[in-house]
């Protein structure tokens, strides 16, 4: 079957149920494929062509042996965030370029453990800072819609290797919207689950109070199955959630007539691009015809979401990235006289551009005389965001709006001017702020060809109502059936 | 607040690293720009608002004070830049 890497996730899981094909074809498959596109996407960092195949194989015998789980033998990819025992995993940085954990992520464990097979690692913007993924040491990824233009960031590479047919399921981090604005770009869909719900053991860790690993797919069937996987209490998380969750393929294909969708003004009148703002009103043109009642919303505070964003954030990372001092791991500086010069000299010259701005800003925003009037001011702001939402999601289901000012931009159009490209997540990060899930799902695209994302946004722990809604709107509409041409 | 050079020198000591002048230039005026931005913050009345450091309710998640198995010694330092013996070996820290 040559054409088994345009397949979805579910569709892959019935061919191998039914022996049709088998995970080593289908990893060969998807290989191949991959093979063709990197020299144009670049969506990885490291391919691990052997290591692939000898999962491939181990998932066969399970499926031989009827032991097979749900997503045994499927192909996956990892960003390159996250702790892959003995493999590579580089953060996208030249300070952790020939780093290999002693030990796995518990996603990891847990995709291991389903007898998934992982292809390699997905390139991102250095330890997740960023929005076009040109911010990796190994060179940015170009989004498979258009060469030219970025496939949006952190989570770039999981985002164009879904896309780009180069594997079915990808996972990313979302720390102000680093998987939902990728999907957008990419034509994906893709999920941030709310925080605590997936563990963040093994991921290196960013700004930790807004972190959250999730997964990026074709269509949300394929995201419910990989959320079945992934959520979970973990003791190794001191921020996991002790709670139990759904089946969430069970709120796919159902009827969402009655259900409440919240348009924020707030984030509505943002909207200047003319596409943006006509794909948008299609949607909801798409939801009302299923039933779907639309409510106004006011979000009074989430103007204020990207500077208390670019406080906190930078705050956590400049504590976080403390770590890396050419010590216990990682790269170290030569030609240095005494410890404070080895600090200093190897700081400089193993972190990128964005990566020291971040701890420049973080760094004078927590020193003295500066704390009450940055970082503590950002927390209050973000109890009100948080307070904005609660209140919202007492009159409506899940809230709608774009993931994205515009389509996907193009490679070095804002990589100068960081506050441009900050605002690139001004409908994204109010939903981290407040540890809220929220989902991109493709909506149809730009006059000029570029896909155009759509966001849904739930109150804590209600993915399920995302899942029904997303669902509804895919089983109505084609655009997640588009393919770019590569 | 306009952030000054010397700031920008200080900011980077604290933070542990060196930076070349062009660097500091760069980051001077763009620290600038972003630090103007969040004077937007300003506008917003706090007062009686409780700080908020997690989305999560916080708990203390208690195990059994049990022993349980390590990294081997060897792979916790199989990724060190120097190693002497069992030790990180590091530049001199004191004179």
């Amino acid at each position: 079957m040559s054409d088994l890497f345009n397949k979805s996730a579910h569709e892959l899981i019935g061919l191998l149920r039914n022996r049709q094909t088998s995970s080593v074809e289908i990893t060969r498959a998807f290989l191949d494929r991959t093979r063709n596109c990197e020299p144009q996407i670049k969506a990885f960092v490291t391919i691990d062509e052997e290591e692939a195949i000898e999962a491939a194989r181990r998932a066969d015998s399970l499926i031989d042996r009827g032991e097979a789980k749900t997503l045994t033998g499927l192909p996956i990819v990892i960003k390159d965030n996250m702790c892959l025992k003995g493999r590579r995993t580089s953060c996208g940085s030249k300070i952790l370029e020939n780093f290999r954990p002693p030990y796995n992520a518990t996603v990891v464990e847990k995709i291991i453990g389903e007898g998934m097979v992982i292809l390699g690692s997905a390139n991102m913007d250095e330890f997740a800072m960023g929005s076009s993924t040109e911010n990796s040491y190994w060179g940015a990824t170009r989004n498979p819609w258009s060469l030219d233009r970025t496939p949006g960031g952190s989570s770039g590479g999981s985002a164009a290797s879904v896309a780009a047919c180069e594997t079915p399921i990808s996972l990313g981090s979302d720390t102000g919207g680093s998987i939902r604005l990728p999907a957008s770009f990419c034509g994906v869909t893709g999920m941030k689950p709310t925080y605590g719900a997936v563990s963040r053991y093994g991921l290196v860790a960013y700004a930790s109070s807004l972190d959250q690993i999730g997964p990026f797919a074709r269509d949300t069937e394929d995201l419910a199955l990989m959320l079945n996987l992934i959520c979970g209490y973990d003791p190794l998380d001191s921020t996991s959630a002790p709670i139990q969750y759904p089946d969430f393929t069970t709120f796919l294909n159902k009827p969402i007539k009655g259900m409440t969708i919240g348009a924020p003004s707030q984030f509505l009148d943002k909207i200047e691009d003319k596409d943006v703002e006509s794909i948008l009103s299609e949607a909801k043109t798409v939801f009302e015809k299923l039933g779907a009642k639309f409510v106004e919303l006011s979000l009074p505070h989430l103007d204020y979401g990207i500077a208390a964003y670019y406080v906190i954030a930078p705050c956590e990372a400049s504590s976080n990235l403390a770590r890396y001092d050419g010590v216990k791991y990682g790269y170290r500086a030569d030609n240095v006289d005494g410890m404070i010069d080895m600090y200093c000299k190897t700081r400089a010259s193993g972190f990128g551009e964005e990566v020291k701005r971040r701890i420049m800003l973080g760094t004078y925003a927590l020193s003295s005389g500066y704390y009450d009037a940055y970082y503590l001011k950002a927390a209050k702001i973000r109890t009100l965001i948080t307070n904005d939402f609660k209140k919202a999601f007492e009159s409506c289901d899940a809230i709608f709006c774009p993931t994205a000012p515009s389509p996907a931009f193009r490679l070095g159009e804002k990589i100068d001017d960081p506050m441009q490209m900050y605002l690139t997540d001004v409908f994204t990060i109010p939903v981290n702020m407040a540890g809220l899930p929220g989902i991109s799902i493709p909506a149809g695209f730009s006059s000029d060809g570029l896909p155009i994302g759509l966001q849904l946004i739930a109150a804590h722990f209600q993915e399920p109502k995302i899942i029904q809604l997303a669902s509804a709107f895919q089983n109505e509409t084609v655009h997640h059936h588009a393919r770019p041409k590569i | 607040m306009k952030i000054t050079p010397e700031q920008v020198d200080y900011v980077a000591v604290l933070g542990r690293l060196y930076l070349t002048e062009q660097e500091k230039d760069k980051y001077l005026n763009q620290l600038d720009d972003i630090l103007k931005y969040m004077e937007t913050l300003d506008s917003v009345c706090t007062d009686d608002v409780e700080p908020m450091a997690s989305p999560v309710e916080l708990f203390n998640p208690f195990r059994e004070d049990v022993v349980k198995p390590s990294l081997p010694m060897e792979q916790a330092l199989a990724n060190a830049p120097a190693v002497d013996g069992t030790s990180f070996k590091v530049p001199k820290i004191l004179d």
